[in-house]
C-alpha cells in the first residue's frame, strides 16, 4: 500500500500523537507545544483536503464512486473495523479542520495560558469528531463520541469558577446517561442482527423475523434518542446553552461542530437503515415534530436571553431544530440544501463564537448578570487542583499587534454574523435557506407532507426575524450605547481567524453553484446506499502480505 | 437465569434512574454507576447466556455451536474502562462543586424553603 492509501487514518492518528507529545512536555516548552499542535491541525487540513479532493467526481478513478474503505490493521469489513471515506465523511473532516484550525490560532492569543493541558485535550476533542466522521462502526462510533466528549468535559471546565463547574457538572450527567442508551441501542441492534458494521446492516436487518425485527427497532430508537441529545434536540438540550454559555469563547467556537456529529449521526444511520429511500431518518416524522419544537424553543430562548454567548448557543440550537425538522420531512432532495445549512452554521456559530470573546471585552467590569460569574473570587478555592483562571476579561496588557480600528472591525463582523445566522443576503445563510425553503416547497409528494412543508417554511422564516429581533438588540447595546464601552485591544491573531471564517462563507455563497454541485452528488450517495454496502463490504485487501503489513503497522483497532 | 438476569438489570436501571433525578450529587453518581452495570450486564446478556461455554477459539474444537460470543465480552470491557474513566472525571467536578458551593446540591445552592 502506498502512503496514500494510508491517507484515511491520519485524522484519527495524528492528533492522536499530538496531544500524546503533548501531554509529556513540559509547561515551559510553549513555543514547541503551539508548533506541534499547530502543525498537527496543518496535516489535518490538508488531509481532509486531499480526501475531499478524492471523493469528487474529478478522481473517480481513484475511488469508486467517491466511497474509500480503509480497513484498519488489514481486517477486511464486517469482522474487522474499517474507515470509510465518501463525500459526506471528507466534507465534515474538512469542517472540522477548517474550525479548529482558526479556533487555535484564536486561543494562542491568550487563552491557552498554563493550568490544564489545553493543547491536548482540543486535539483529543477533534480526534473524537474526526473519528466519528470517518468510523463505518457502530461500536467505535461510540467509543469516538466518548473521546470527543470527555475532552469536551475538560474544555468546559477550563477556566473554572462556579458557573463552569456547576454547568459542566449537568452537562457530564446529561451526556454520561446519553452515552448509556447509546450503548443499550448498539447493544439491541448487535443481539439481534448479530453485526456492528453500519454497511452490514441492512441487508441482515431485511431477514429479520418479526419479533426480532420489534427488538431491533427498539435499539434502532433508542440509539435515536442518544444521537437527538447529542444533536440538541428538544427536549433533550437543556444542557447545550448553559455549556456553550460558560465556556471560554473558542472553546464554545470549537464545540459549534459538536452537535453537528449528532445530526450527521442520524443522516448517516438513518440512511443506511431506511429500506425505502423516502423515509431517510430513523425516528421519521418524530424527527419533524421535535425538530420543528427545537427550533421554536431555541428562538424563544434567543428572545428570552441577554447575554450574547448564551443568545449564539440558542442559535446553535435553532439551527439543529432546523436540520432535524428538514430531515424528517422525509424529502430526499432536502438533504443537500441541508448538508449546504449545516456547513454554513457551523462556521457560522465558530465565527460568531470566537467574536463573543472578543466583545465580551468591550465591557467596562465584568458581567454580573445571567448566571456567568466571575473567575476572579473564586481561583484560590482551586489552586490545590493546579489550575490557574485565565483572565477572561483581557485586562492584562497582551503582548503583540493589536489591529487597528478595532470597534470598526467588530461592528463589521457582528453584522455579518448576524447576516449569517439569520439568514440573510448576501451571504451564504440566506443561499442555504433559500434553497431549503424552495425544495421543501416545490417537492411535495403527498398533501401531508406539502402542509408540513408549509409549517416548517412558517417557522423557519418567524424564527428568523426573531434572531434578527434579538441580535438588533444586543447589537444596539454592544455598538451604539459607546459611553459605557472602552474599545478593546485586539490581537491579530485574534482578530484573523474570525475574518477568515467569515470569509469562507462568502466563497461558499459566491461559489455555491459548484458546492451545491458536490452536494447533491454527497446526497445521491447517501441515499443510495446499496453503493456504500457493497463498496464497504468488497473491501477486502489486495494481497495477503500487504494485510499483513499494514497490521504490523498499525496495530489493531479494537480500543 | 434468563429471567433472574433480566430482573437484576431491571431493578438495577429502575434504582439508578431514580437516583440520577435527585437532587444530591452524590446520588447522582451513584445513579450513574449503577446505570452503567445495568448497561454493561444489557451489552453481556445480548450475546446470550451460556454456560460452561469458552469465548475463545481453539484447535481442538473447531464447532463455533461450542463457545459463546466473544464480541460482547470485548464490548463490555470497553464499556467499563470508558464508564469508570468518565465517571471519575465526574467525582472530580462533583467534589469541585462541593468546594465551591459549599454545599452538595446539583445547582450548587439549596432550593429556597
Amino acid at each position: 500500500m502506498s502512503v496514500l492509501d494510508h491517507l484515511p487514518v491520519l485524522p484519527i492518528i495524528v492528533p492522536l500523537a499530538a496531544a500524546t507529545v503533548m501531554l509529556l512536555l513540559s509547561e515551559s516548552r510553549r513555543g514547541l507545544r503551539t508548533s506541534i499542535a499547530l502543525g498537527s491541525l496543518l496535516v489535518q487540513l490538508a488531509v481532509a483536503l486531499t480526501l475531499l479532493y478524492q471523493t469528487t467526481d474529478a478522481a473517480a478513478h481513484i475511488w469508486d464512486d467517491g466511497i474509500g474503505v480503509y480497513p484498519i490493521g488489514g481486517w477486511p469489513a464486517p469482522f474487522g473495523i474499517v474507515l470509510v471515506v465518501d463525500r459526506l465523511s471528507a466534507m465534515m473532516l474538512s469542517l472540522v479542520a477548517i474550525v479548529s484550525l482558526s479556533v487555535l490560532v484564536y486561543s494562542l492569543a491568550h487563552w491557552d495560558k498554563p493550568g490544564q493541558p489545553f493543547h491536548s485535550l482540543f486535539q483529543l476533542l477533534v480526534m473524537g469528531q474526526n473519528g466519528a466522521f470517518l468510523t463505518g462502526d457502530l461500536f467505535s462510533l461510540f467509543v469516538f463520541f466518548e473521546i470527543l466528549l470527555a475532552a469536551s468535559y475538560g474544555l468546559v471546565l477550563r477556566g473554572t469558577g462556579m458557573g463552569r463547574v456547576r454547568t459542566g457538572l449537568h452537562y457530564i450527567a446529561v451526556n454520561l446517561a446519553a452515552s448509556f442508551l447509546f450503548l443499550i441501542g448498539v447493544a439491541l441492534m448487535y443481539g439481534t442482527v448479530g453485526t456492528l458494521n453500519m454497511a452490514d446492516l441492512l441487508g441482515r436487518v431485511a431477514a429479520l423475523e418479526p419479533d426480532e425485527r420489534a427488538l431491533f427497532d427498539a435499539g434502532a430508537w433508542i440509539l435515536g434518542i442518544a444521537f437527538l441529545v447529542k444533536a440538541g434536540s428538544w427536549p433533550l438540550n437543556s444542557w447545550l446553552p448553559g455549556a456553550y454559555a460558560v465556556s471560554m469563547a473558542p472553546i464554545a467556537a470549537g464545540f459549534a461542530i459538536m452537535t453537528k456529529v449528532g445530526v450527521y449521526a442520524v443522516l448517516r444511520i438513518g440512511t443506511l437503515m431506511s429500506e425505502d429511500e423516502a423515509a431517510a431518518t430513523i425516528l421519521g416524522s418524530i424527527l419533524y415534530y421535535t425538530g420543528l419544537v427545537t427550533l421554536v424553543s431555541g428562538s424563544i430562548g434567543m428572545l428570552a436571553t441577554q447575554h450574547l454567548k448564551r443568545l449564539v448557543a440558542y442559535s446553535v440550537i435553532v439551527s439543529s431544530g432546523l436540520m432535524l425538522a428538514s430531515l424528517g420531512l422525509g424529502v430526499e432532495s432536502v438533504t443537500a440544501p441541508v448538508l449546504f445549512y449545516l456547513v454554513t452554521s457551523v462556521l457560522t456559530t465558530a465565527a460568531f463564537f470566537l467574536l463573543t470573546g472578543m466583545t465580551d471585552r468591550t465591557r467596562l467590569q465584568a458581567p454580573v448578570t445571567d448566571h456567568i460569574e466571575t473567575d476572579r473570587e473564586m481561583m484560590p478555592d482551586y489552586m490545590a487542583f493546579g489550575i490557574r483562571a485565565p483572565d477572561p476579561y483581557g485586562t492584562e496588557e497582551e503582548v503583540g499587534a493589536a489591529i487597528p480600528a478595532a470597534m470598526a472591525f467588530l461592528g463589521l463582523m457582528f453584522v455579518c454574523c448576524v447576516l449569517l445566522v439569520t439568514g440573510l443576503p448576501p451571504l451564504p445563510g440566506f443561499v442555504a435557506k433559500f434553497t431549503l425553503l424552495s425544495v421543501v416547497l416545490e417537492t411535495t409528494p403527498t398533501v401531508g407532507a406539502r402542509n408540513a412543508g408549509w409549517v416548517l417554511a412558517v417557522a423557519v422564516l418567524a424564527t428568523g426575524l426573531v434572531g434578527i429581533i434579538a441580535l438588533t438588540r444586543i447589537g444596539m447595546r454592544l455598538f451604539w450605547s459607546s459611553t459605557e464601552r472602552r474599545t478593546p485591544r485586539l490581537h491579530v491573531t485574534e482578530a484573523a481567524p474570525v475574518a477568515f471564517l467569515v470569509l469562507v462563507c462568502l466563497v461558499l455563497a459566491a461559489a455555491s453553484a459548484p458546492v451545491m454541485r458536490f452536494l447533491e452528488a454527497t446526497a445521491n450517495s447517501l441515499h443510495d446506499p446499496d453503493t456504500y454496502i457493497t463498496t464497504v463490504l468488497s473491501s477486502i485487501p489486495d494481497t495477503h502480505g500487504d494485510a499483513e503489513s499494514s497490521s504490523g503497522d498499525l496495530g489493531g483497532g479494537a480500543p | 437465569m434468563e429471567l433472574v438476569y433480566a430482573l437484576a438489570v431491571g431493578i438495577l436501571v429502575s434504582a439508578g434512574v431514580w437516583l440520577l433525578l435527585r437532587p444530591r450529587t452524590f446520588q447522582v453518581i451513584m445513579g450513574l454507576s449503577l446505570l452503567s452495570y445495568a448497561t454493561n450486564l444489557f451489552i453481556f446478556g445480548m450475546g446470550r447466556l451460556h454456560m460452561q461455554r469458552p469465548p475463545i477459539l481453539n484447535d481442538a474444537a473447531p464447532d463455533p455451536s461450542l463457545y459463546t460470543d466473544p464480541v460482547p465480552q470485548a464490548l463490555v470491557l470497553t464499556a467499563i474502562v470508558i464508564g469508570f474513566a468518565t465517571t471519575a472525571l465526574f467525582l472530580v467536578v462533583l467534589l469541585a462543586l462541593r468546594g465551591l458551593s459549599g454545599t452538595d446540591h446539583v445547582d450548587g445552592r439549596e432550593p429556597e424553603q
